[in-house]
């Protein structure tokens, strides 16, 4: 009987905190938006470098000319866990861009590894004024900013199973939810493109790529990949992920050590304890 | 609990601090010696897991106020620069966000044990009063501290939270303007957001003390609500429940760690890594979970109720909601503790958990068609127990007998564990 109401007990108490965040979020009539399988899921998650590599070259030659992204350092991209380009690349890169800089002559000289990366306008109103009134939101952490929502009571596994998907999900889908003509009844302002997962479905940024619209050099170990819209569309989610989270790899090593290290710690606590209590009639 | 104190110094430093600062003898009898009942099941753990996570808070959040700036164009940016750069500050500042969520978990199971088994009845009034207490500063806390890394939900539920004191008749403006430090939320909120809740952990750490200290004098309640009779029904604390605590503490580390180390950012909200933008404002504005039945309380009062409008009824729900637990000891008439022995109370008793896992469901919701009416319901119901039910179920209510003591429903437990299923519930 005690474990029965033991069990309803926790039962409700786990129900109350793992509810609702996930409940919380906004429920805009957008169609579901697919949980796609990533490398960095789950507690052994961890970034594919041939994939952030990839992802760079679209985010590079595609996002970044009309996305900010002030929190990404040129020598992030050379550092363990990221996409893992050589420090002399990282170095020829950062040279390619022009840094504003108040002390140097002109105002400007070339980057180095320790710059950030340099925003594509001034302002955010000379960013709007290129972009017909809407501001491309800055990068740093969009894949964090964005998330999904699955109905009751799907949502109460993601705490089981520590889902943190969603904006790379979400991205995904946007960047493959576009419609050239938008369905019957629905008007779209002149400027904006109709998709499918964007709220409001008007969204002021044009479809930004198309199957074959970039050309993907052969990666080191030989590997090729699709060049697909759905590709590019996955590959810059999960660069954009790291670009948002990036000690991830880290994060969930120690995670693994720390989990093992409790289990074993509390096995002990558990004998320590019940050897202890076995002389007390309780 | 009075007890002869068993300390002699054990050489003659010891004896000289003895007679000057008797610390040390105060330290046995206290942390060691102190007799606990010897049937207090895991639910009882939890008081031990709040200390925990208390220090966890305030060790992660010292480190984190190091790396952090409060000034509303460089707030969001300190955050993730505390996040990127900072050694190990990925991992701490989620302890830190995480930590929160879990320590209301903790705090709501420890008050949910106390209603269960009456642990705020006499003598234990004061020792109750001071828990709610402590429980207010964690939610100003926790709230104060929502709203330092500057996102949107961090800015817009400062805005609407102040704006709920702004309802108050007369006082509420000026009270308003110097909560914000002008006349909306801006930096100078930022500002003494961050002071006060760098301030507020230390003053929750000195009502722990008087917690503890108001624990100490009648000593622990247990699950059979029959106070102690003799010292065989008692262990000393050490190491009895310091080990049985430390236990509990481990395994509470586990999903803990789970949601730093795999999912630091779920218990969040996404909307929270867009800096705070006064000019936009998000779709739904929600509260981090902890907050959310009492959200719900707040958003289920939208009509008038006489002269009273619908803004101020609803602060006043709200703040009656915490404030009716100051007055729990009194309203529950019933003479019996436990609520194993209540045959009626547990009914309402498990029917006011579910409604109020059902508020915070409904804090998340929508406020519009069927939720506003089940919200409704749920906040006459919340109310309807403590002022209706507890006050009545005493005087109809007929108890199951009593075990004597401690001990005999120790035995009862152990020769006839099937025979006994009301024994059966004190176990662990």
């Amino acid at each position: 009987m005690i474990k029965t109401k033991s069990i309803i007990g926790a039962l409700l108490v786990s129900l109350l905190f793992a509810a609702v965040p996930a409940a919380a979020q906004d429920a805009h009539a957008a169609p579901e938006i697919k949980k796609e399988a990533w490398s960095f899921a789950g507690p052994f998650g961890t970034y594919d470098r041939n994939q952030l590599q990839r992802g760079f070259q679209v985010f590079k030659e595609v996002c970044s000319s009309c996305h900010s992204a002030h929190l990404l350092a040129f020598r992030n991209l050379s550092e363990p866990g990221g996409p893992e380009f050589t420090e002399g690349q990282v170095k020829a890169l950062a040279a390619s861009y022009e840094i504003n800089d108040p002390e140097a002559a002109g105002g400007k000289r070339p980057g180095i590894a320790a710059d950030r990366w340099p925003s594509p306008f001034a302002s955010e109103q000379d960013a709007r004024d290129a972009n017909g009134g809407a501001l491309p939101p800055d990068m740093s952490v969009l894949a964090k900013a964005r998330g999904t929502t699955q109905p009751f009571p799907w949502w109460i596994l993601n705490y089981f199973t520590a889902y943190a998907e969603g904006g790379p999900d979400y991205i995904h889908a946007l960047l493959n939810g576009y419609e050239e003509t938008p369905p019957e009844g629905v008007t779209i302002p002149d400027g904006k493109h109709y998709n499918h997962y964007f709220p409001g479905n008007a969204i002021g940024m044009a479809p930004p790529l198309s199957d074959g619209a970039i050309t993907y050099e052969e990666a080191a170990n030989g590997t090729t990949v699709p060049q697909t819209l759905d590709q590019y569309s996955r590959d810059v989610s999960a660069f954009l992920m790291w670009v948002a989270e990036p000690h991830l790899v880290e994060r969930k090593e120690a995670g693994m050590r720390v989990m093992v290290f409790l289990v074993v710690f509390a096995a002990l606590m558990f004998l320590v304890k019940r050897k202890l209590w076995a002389r007390v009639e309780h | 609990m009075a007890h002869e104190s068993s300390y002699v110094p054990g050489n003659a430093v010891e004896k000289w601090i003895d007679d000057r600062l008797p610390i040390i003898r105060w330290s046995k009898e206290h942390l060691m010696d102190y007799p606990t009942p010897k049937n207090l099941n895991y639910w009882w753990t939890f008081g031990a897991i709040l200390a925990f996570m208390l220090v966890v808070q305030i060790v992660t959040g010292i480190v984190l106020a190091m790396h952090y700036t409060p000034h509303v164009s460089l707030a969001f940016d300190s955050v993730e620069h505390i996040r990127r750069d900072v050694n190990g500050g990925r991992i701490l500042q989620a302890v830190h966000a995480v930590g929160a969520s879990m320590f209301f978990a903790a705090v709501y199971i420890h008050m949910f044990r106390g209603l269960y088994f009456g642990s705020y009845k006499a003598p234990r009034e004061i020792l109750w009063i001071l828990g709610v207490l402590i429980f207010v500063l964690m939610v100003t806390t926790a709230f104060m501290g929502y709203v330092l890394p500057w996102g949107q939900m961090s800015f817009w539920a400062a805005t609407v939270i102040t704006n709920i004191l702004g309802a108050i008749p007369v006082l509420g403006e000026p009270i308003l303007q110097l909560l914000r430090g002008g006349f909306a939320v801006d930096n100078a909120t930022l500002n003494r957001f961050f002071s006060l809740h760098y301030l507020l952990p230390f003053v929750i750490a000195a009502v722990v003390a008087l917690h503890i200290w108001a624990l100490h004098v009648p000593g622990n309640n247990n699950p059979i609500g029959v106070e102690v009779k003799n010292s065989r029904e008692t262990v000393p604390f050490h190491p009895y429940y310091t080990m049985k605590d430390l236990y509990a503490v481990v395994l509470f580390c586990i999903p803990f760690a789970w949601f730093v180390f795999f999912a630091p950012d779920l218990l969040g909200h996404p909307d929270n890594y867009i800096m705070a933008n006064s000019q936009v404002t998000p779709t739904h504005i929600v509260p981090e979970w902890y907050f959310l039945p009492f959200y719900a309380i707040l958003r289920a009062i939208d009509f008038n109720i006489f002269f009273i409008d619908s803004k101020l009824g609803g602060v006043i729900f709200f703040a009656g909601a915490i404030l009716v637990l100051f007055f729990v000891p009194w309203l529950d008439t019933s003479k019996v503790r436990s609520g194993s022995f209540r045959p009626v109370f547990k009914w309402f008793y498990w029917l006011f958990v579910i409604n109020f896992v059902m508020l915070t469901w409904l804090g998340s919701a929508p406020a519009e068609g069927i939720y506003v009416l089940i919200a409704k319901l749920c906040t006459a119901y919340y109310f309807i127990y403590f002022l209706v039910v507890l006050p009545l179920l005493g005087r109809f209510e007929k108890p199951r007998p009593l075990p004597e003591s401690i001990t005999e429903s120790v035995l009862a437990k152990h020769k006839a564990p099937v025979a006994q299923p009301a024994a059966a519930a004190t176990t662990h």
